[in-house]
């Protein structure tokens, strides 16, 4: 195979391949290519700085290079503690590494690549300072709801979790948390990972992050418990409340129904009764569905009926026990809430996929998604490493990352990132560090006062 | 502080102005005697050890409060209030010198003095509290007025989903930043808008003991500082010798070392799993011969179980090697599983010899979809609780007494009956620590049969 000639002054380029169509999403091939000529180098530095661009005097020209970033290389080689000066350091990393996965981790106290140098015994002076608030949502966590697939897999019948999860998530974080900056990203097979960027965020230590995660947390089941889904009290918390009457109820009625069915078989409904804590209710309605099995009703409309037969009779029994009172909303709860992983919010020190990498096996960009506008994200649409480099050769376009114009695929992604998240980040940081070097400029100003 | 001395100590009266539960947010100027400085330390820590004892049992709150105020009623108190709060300063001081000497002593203080100061607090009237809300100097406004109003509604929300009844539904709110109330943030206890949380009166505690703990250990860290740089070498003949001791008489024993009752082979795995592991680790073991993997936690806390229990490092790698090949192969364990397995021997990374995990830990875990960690007698529903015991030879009665246990949430309680049903004998100190389970039950089946395997 002759080796592909790369035009590096930005005109267009052609890939020379014996083969036009393209096999496999991902290879190292595409990988070289893309890095070497797509990724966003310069709007992953800046978002990264933080408005530390070293145009103020109170920048901090030290920050970027604090920040750990790890590489995954072929044959799952793992390099950690990596850091970066500025934004070229990082590229040419890249470029003579071509890792199959780049992780962010927190901006440390001290470069990362020097830590050694401060290691003491009893104290470490090596310890992160700043990090963003992150979540992690997959949804194999929700292969127990959901019958279309499992695993690694996802459809569009599945995808709606994924959907619903962000709606929910992003709607606390702005309204209970009154956070700001937040970025959702297609984590490139399976789920969604989200990254907030106040500096208030940043900076919430591991308790406080612990804290966020857990007011998250509603599902604690594995496969030992039958109720996963436990809401105590007379009432909901009104975070769940808003959730469930904004976005669960008319998801778990509408979409879930429609793709999942999850009532018409037994072995689905019978996981249904399980949750209900009362034994004579349980009877009642299995005996109303094993005779209605046989219905020519399709399964979605059975589904529904069903649905309807279990509201009316909870809500006929609602003053029997405290438990069955909230147990409606348990059920919707269950199949519907979103499944965070704790673990990954919950310490400063966890590294986390950076955006715009390539999952290697699917070969799909992790792309941001607009959660204004997340029921339109369609994770089997999202470019692949494969579609971009024929693109490149179809075209002949010119892979200009930074013309603001640019109707190509990716280009539509990094325009989002920039508008939309970016530059209003950016503006915030700025005048985050003008205040605060301005009142520090005032505090020394009073100290020469006699 | 000045230690000094036996001489008559001159009775300060500079503690007249403090409240009776102190901040210790600074060192006041007192002097102290050589054998009250040694004594007043180990009180304290007579009531610390009995604090812990109380978490590791699962003690719900108020039994919690009852358990601290008896303690130190029982260690602390002295005929003259100022002197009994002087004891109460100087002892704390005293401590803060011996566990700031290292992390795992650190993380320790920090718990159990926080603990302490939280039931001390609780247990005091609503104007004390109040005034030591003031003490910290913390800026909190009560909400009023048409922001009051505004939120009202959703108020009294928060209080039914917390099953109170309206009259609970409290007068005054307190608006502040949810970092500083996270406990609350994290269980859902307060309403949240735009960053600040709504805390009520009554969970004026939770501010105050984050106040407390955040205050505490940035004072652990100075304290560690001028220890090792300066304290140690000046008193190496007085206090340093006194410090050093007191540290190591108090923690119950961690098992990273295992005893001479705990030496396993692989061979005998299977049938001393059956005969002595606690509940929670015998179905972490049948899950994993089941189902050829584990995630995790669960590798986690069963891999540090079976280190605490004697299993070396060879054997563990051979023993989860052997059950991991038959899911995932051999290349892929080599890759993704062996090196996970020798850090927790401490033989990778910062090498660490990380401890097994005490109950309380694993009470406190979280085990989620696919997960099998986690205490049995919390995590599991209770038919198939019911079921587990059954598998481990419990009667009906037996079972009765255990589920009444584990409806109270008296964890640890229900593996203790576990453990007496099934091997016919009273236990008395409790199971707090599943290798304790393990040595206990060895020790009862060695002395019935000496010769034979167990």
């Amino acid at each position: 195979m002759t080796r592909e000639e790369i035009d590096n002054n930005g005109d267009a380029m052609m890939i020379d391949d014996p083969n036009p169509k393209i096999e496999n999403e991902f290879n190292v091939h595409y990988l070289r290519i893309y890095y070497g000529n797509l990724f966003p180098y310069s709007d992953i530095h800046k978002w990264l700085s933080y408005g530390h661009d070293g145009k103020h005097p109170g920048c901090d020209e030290y920050y970027f290079g604090r920040r750990e970033f790890s590489f995954t290389l072929e044959n799952d080689v793992y390099l950690r503690y990596k850091s970066f000066k500025n934004a070229s350091a990082m590229e040419d990393a890249i470029k003579s590494n071509f890792p199959y996965k780049i992780d962010i981790g927190a901006v440390y106290s001290v470069d990362p690549d020097k830590r050694h140098a401060y290691a003491h015994s009893g104290t470490n002076l090596f310890t992160p300072v700043e990090r963003e608030l992150v979540f992690d949502i997959d949804i194999t966590d929700y292969d127990d709801v959901r019958y279309c697939c499992s695993g690694a897999d996802v459809c569009a019948k599945c995808w709606p979790l994924m959907t619903v999860a962000i709606k929910v998530i992003d709607t606390s974080l702005r309204e209970d948390f009154g956070f700001k900056y937040i970025l959702w990203v297609f984590s490139g097979r399976r789920g969604v990972h989200c990254w907030v960027c106040d500096a208030k965020a940043r900076r919430l230590t591991n308790e406080q992050r612990s804290a966020v995660a857990e007011y998250f947390r509603v599902y604690k089941g594995n496969e030992n418990n039958a109720k996963k889904v436990d809401l105590m009290g007379h009432s909901l918390h009104p975070f769940l409340a808003r959730s469930y009457v904004d976005f669960l109820k008319n998801f778990f009625e509408g979409e879930l129904q429609t793709n999942q069915s999850i009532f018409s078989s037994k072995e689905k409904y019978e996981k249904i009764l399980g949750m209900i804590t009362d034994e004579d209710i349980q009877s009642d309605l299995r005996g109303k569905w094993e005779n209605s099995a046989r219905s020519s009703l399709s399964e979605e409309a059975t589904s529904l009926l069903r649905w309807e037969q279990l509201k009316k009779t909870l809500q006929s029994k609602k003053n029997k026990a405290l438990s069955l009172r909230t147990c409606i909303e348990e059920i919707v709860f269950t199949f519907t809430y979103p499944r965070i992983d704790l673990e990954v919010s919950k310490q400063m020190n966890h590294l986390l996929k950076a955006p715009f990498c390539v999952h290697p096996k699917t070969g799909r960009v992790c792309v941001p998604i607009d959660p204004n506008n997340c029921d339109e994200f369609d994770p089997l649409a999202v470019p692949t490493l494969s579609q971009l480099i024929e693109e490149i050769n179809a075209g002949g376009l010119s892979m200009d990352v930074d013309d603001d114009s640019d109707k190509s695929l990716l280009g539509k992604s990094i325009k989002f990132f920039r508008s939309s998240f970016l530059e209003p980040l950016l503006k915030s940081c700025k005048e985050e560090i003008e205040s605060s070097y301005k009142t520090k400029i005032g505090k020394s100003k009073d100290t020469f006062s006699w | 502080m000045e230690v000094i001395r036996s001489q008559k100590r001159t009775v300060s009266n500079d503690i007249v102005s403090t409240p009776t539960l102190p901040l210790y947010l600074t060192a006041p100027p007192m002097e102290v005697r050589l054998e009250e400085f040694e004594l007043f330390a180990i009180d304290r820590l007579r009531v610390l050890k009995g604090v812990s004892d109380g978490l590791a049992r699962g003690r719900n709150p108020n039994e919690m409060d009852d358990l601290v105020d008896t303690l130190w009623k029982e260690h602390m108190r002295l005929p003259d209030v100022s002197e009994m709060i002087n004891k109460d300063i100087i002892s704390h001081f005293v401590l803060r010198l011996v566990y700031c000497r290292s992390d795992e002593l650190k993380k320790w203080f920090l718990s159990m003095e926080t603990a302490l100061f939280r039931h001390r607090f609780r247990i005091k009237k609503i104007e004390e509290q109040r005034a030591i809300v003031g003490e910290f100097g913390l800026p909190y406004k009560a909400v009023i007025g048409a922001e009051l109003e505004s939120l009202k509604e959703r108020l009294v929300l928060v209080a039914r989903s917390l099953c109170q009844t309206s009259s609970d539904v409290e007068n005054i709110y307190y608006k502040v930043p949810f970092e500083e109330v996270p406990d609350l943030v994290a269980t859902r206890r307060v309403l949240l808008q735009k960053g600040y949380a709504f805390v009520a009166g009554s969970q004026l505690v939770s501010l105050v003991v984050t106040q407390f703990r955040s205050h505490l250990s940035k004072a652990l860290i100075l304290t560690n500082r001028k220890w090792t740089t300066t304290i140690r070498e000046r008193e190496k003949d007085r206090l340093t010798p006194i410090v050093e001791a007191l540290s190591t008489s108090y923690l119950g024993p961690d098992y990273t070392q295992s005893s001479e009752y705990a030496d396993i082979s692989l061979k005998d795995i299977d049938q001393v799993s059956k005969s002595s592991f606690p509940l929670c680790m015998r179905h972490l073991f049948e899950k994993l011969r089941e189902d050829h993997h584990l995630k995790h936690g669960g590798r986690m806390q069963l891999g540090l179980f079976l280190k605490g229990v004697g299993l070396k490092l060879d054997d563990a790698l051979a023993f989860w090697r052997e059950e991991f090949t038959k899911k995932v192969g051999s290349e892929r364990f080599d890759k993704e599983y062996a090196y996970a397995i020798r850090h927790n021997y401490g033989k990778e990374g910062k090498r660490t010899d990380y401890t097994p995990y005490a109950c309380s830990k694993i009470i406190t875990s979280a085990p989620g979809a696919g997960d099998h960690h986690g205490c049995p007698y919390r995590h599991f529903s209770e038919d198939n609780l019911k079921a587990a015991l059954s598998r481990m030879g419990l009667s009906s009665r037996g079972m009765e007494d255990v589920m009444d246990k584990v409806r109270n949430r008296h964890y640890q309680l229900a593996c203790t009956l576990t453990f007496e049903a099934v091997y016919g004998t009273s236990c008395d100190t409790g199971i707090n620590h599943p290798n304790q389970y393990f040595e206990e039950s060895q020790k009862i089946l060695k002395s019935k049969n000496p010769t034979a395997p167990v």
